[in-house]
């Protein structure tokens, strides 16, 4: 394992802003693993940690095959994780927003800039990100429709699904837009939690990597394949979206299987306690997305369910 | 006349409005059928746009008999902003004038944007007022996607302003909300002028002259006007000459906003408070006009410290 600085910059009264890379194997820049983008990722931080700690043992063990170089970067930004803020420090900016990146311009672009200079000459990139409505997933592999995408190379994880979805304008500054424009199979890959540890999904990811890189000859694993992942189309999906705002009060969760007419959460009024309303499934399906705070506002898709075929 | 055109109740026995004020002729007789719109609060921490709106009406009214045409002002766009000190929508986090043309059935952030734009489109102008963010301040100016420059500039140049900056598309600007309008044929303009959590009165009062100038020439109002000031244009990319911090620190500038440096003039230092040291000073690379200057003294690597127009432009 050889740990280095792939992006430095100094700060006036704070430790230096360091991206700190891993890297296992040597030869071809063949995988290229991102944890954190956000102050609030931590679990992507935290699988991200955990696959460090197995590809050490691996590659102690000989299981990282001749000719590979995997490469994982557990936070490009720290300096948001240790103030608990969301986007950036000082002018709250997205990183995953700023990408190609501009190294000679504001700070966000050039952290973008430095990092992808490191990361964009690789076969497989995967980046664990998260959603921008806080709630939690079933484990899923999620791909834009690019016209790079590559679903057959996808199912190779062996997670339950593969979500597709349309590009909209800002997708354009996200690492995995990029990635995929310099030639990069870029994959994100949503656990269950963000800002909360799932070890249960984090140790599906981990297999997952493992099993797709063993797939691709990079690593050497045998573990449980998976599963054979259903592809869907992120607008099958049905919404279930509030109609008024108050307190959420779950009754079914991410993963449940909930019939037509099943009450999925109430909402309650926060003075008088009386229920407001009760959201309904509004056919057979699998909870995808569940929203997991303890208030919501009126209009938001609490739930994302996926229908089951008839 | 006073209208919610917007409301979604919130969690806690709350509702959120965003609010318009119509103002028309007294007959109720609008002459030509024409309407400006004024916008401001889309980022809650830019409140330069507050006064204008607050003088726009105050000199409407003292001359409500001059008024033939219908001006429609839109204070707060995002009034949860606004009040928290927040340039998102609060608890979103999310820039609205990244959400635009929003979507009626979509999330409150979507259908809030959806709202105002249904109410806004139609206008014969509307102006967008921005005030640059909480680190820069910027000369009164108009910037201008270039796809819509032809129909545009000459609008921008009859509303007092000192600069129009013409700039190059974006995809990711494609979801704001002048984009929208201005793709849907109702002419937006957007100001940049100032600086964040601040007002300056003598910006307002020069883009309020502007106003009523644009007004006049629309056919809406009968009152005196300023005959506007030249403004600079700049459709080419290499006029603007970017300065942006090499070392972190805490810049003190040297120059004033909007004046002719020669090359090789310093700018201003980033200093060291803690060792007493210069780390940096900033060197005009240029002949040029200094038309964006950092307000915000603390500064990363990287911070943009100004932005300076060529000399041969400003000519």
């Amino acid at each position: 394992m050889q740990k280095k600085v792939i992006y430095e910059i100094k700060s006036l009264y704070r430790d230096d802003f360091q991206v700190m890379g891993y890297e296992f194997g040597s030869g071809e820049n063949s995988v290229c693993i991102v944890g954190n983008t956000r102050g609030n990722e931590i679990q992507q931080i935290y699988v991200c940690s955990q696959l460090v700690k197995r590809l050490k043992a691996m590659e102690e063990e000989g299981k990282i095959s001749e000719g590979h170089k995997i490469l994982v970067i557990p936070s490009i930004n720290p300096y948001s994780v240790n103030i608990q803020k969301r986007f950036w420090t000082t002018d709250n900016t997205d990183i995953n927003r700023m990408f190609p990146g501009y190294h000679l311009g504001e700070t966000t672009q050039r952290i973008a800039a430095g990092v992808f200079e490191e990361i964009k000459d690789y076969r497989y990139g995967m980046q664990f990100t998260s959603f921008y409505m806080p709630g939690k997933f079933t484990p899923h592999v999620r791909m834009m429709k690019t016209g790079f995408e590559d679903i057959e190379l996808a199912k190779k994880f062996g997670m339950p699904y593969i979500i597709l979805r349309n590009t909209r304008p800002y997708d354009t500054t996200t690492l995995n837009y990029n990635w995929q424009i310099w030639e990069t199979n870029a994959f994100s890959i949503y656990t269950t939690s963000t800002n909360s540890i799932d070890t249960a999904s984090e140790k599906m990811a981990i297999r997952s990597v493992l099993t797709f890189m063993n797939k691709e000859g990079i690593v050497e694993y045998q573990g449980h394949d998976g599963y054979i992942s259903s592809v869907v189309d992120d607008r099958d999906m049905i919404s279930v979206r509030t109609k008024m705002s108050g307190i959420f009060e779950e009754i079914v969760g991410v993963g449940d299987e909930v019939e037509k007419g099943q009450p999925l959460a109430n909402i309650i009024n926060p003075y008088e306690g009386e229920i407001v309303e009760t959201l309904e499934a509004p056919a057979d399906s699998i909870v995808f997305f569940a929203h997991d705070e303890p208030i919501t506002y009126a209009n938001t898709a609490v739930y994302k369910l996926i229908v089951k075929k008839a | 006349m006073i209208e919610t055109i917007a409301s979604v109740g919130l969690p806690v026995g709350e509702v959120l409005e965003i609010k318009k004020n119509r103002v028309q002729p007294d007959s109720g007789s609008n002459k030509n059928g024409k309407r400006i719109s004024i916008v401001t609060g889309i980022h809650g921490d830019e409140l330069e746009g507050q006064y204008v709106c607050y003088e726009l009406i105050r000199r409407i009214n003292e001359q409500r008999d001059k008024l033939t045409g219908i001006v429609d002002i839109y204070p707060a766009m995002n009034p949860l902003g606004i009040d928290s000190i927040t340039r998102g929508i609060p608890a979103f986090d999310l820039d609205m004038n990244r959400l635009f043309p929003g979507n009626e059935d979509g999330d409150m952030t979507e259908y809030l944007a959806a709202k105002i734009i249904n109410d806004v489109e139609g206008s014969d102008v509307v102006i967008d007022i921005h005030a640059s963010n909480i680190y820069l301040t910027e000369i009164p100016q108009i910037r201008i996607n270039e796809l819509h420059k032809e129909w545009l500039v000459p609008m921008a140049e009859k509303t007092n302003i000192d600069f129009i900056w013409v700039h190059g598309a974006s995809t990711v600007l494609e979801s704001t909300f002048a984009y929208s309008l201005n793709s849907r044929n109702t002419p937006t303009l957007v100001v940049e002028m100032g600086v964040g959590m601040r007002i300056t009165k003598e910006y307002g009062n020069q883009l309020v002259d502007g106003i009523f100038n644009l007004m006049r020439e629309m056919g809406i109002w009968q009152g005196q006007t300023i005959s506007p000031r030249k403004p600079v244009i700049s459709d080419n990319p290499d006029d603007v000459v970017y300065l942006n911090a090499s070392k972190s620190g805490v810049f003190v500038p040297k120059v004033k906003h909007w004046e002719k440096l020669k090359k090789g003039e310093c700018i201003g230092n980033i200093i060291n408070p803690l060792e007493g040291s210069v780390l940096d000073e900033i060197i005009s690379p240029i002949d040029g006009i200094l038309f964006t200057i950092r307000e915000y003294p603390i500064v990363s690597e990287g911070s943009l410290i100004g932005r300076l127009l060529r000399e041969e432009v400003v000519r």
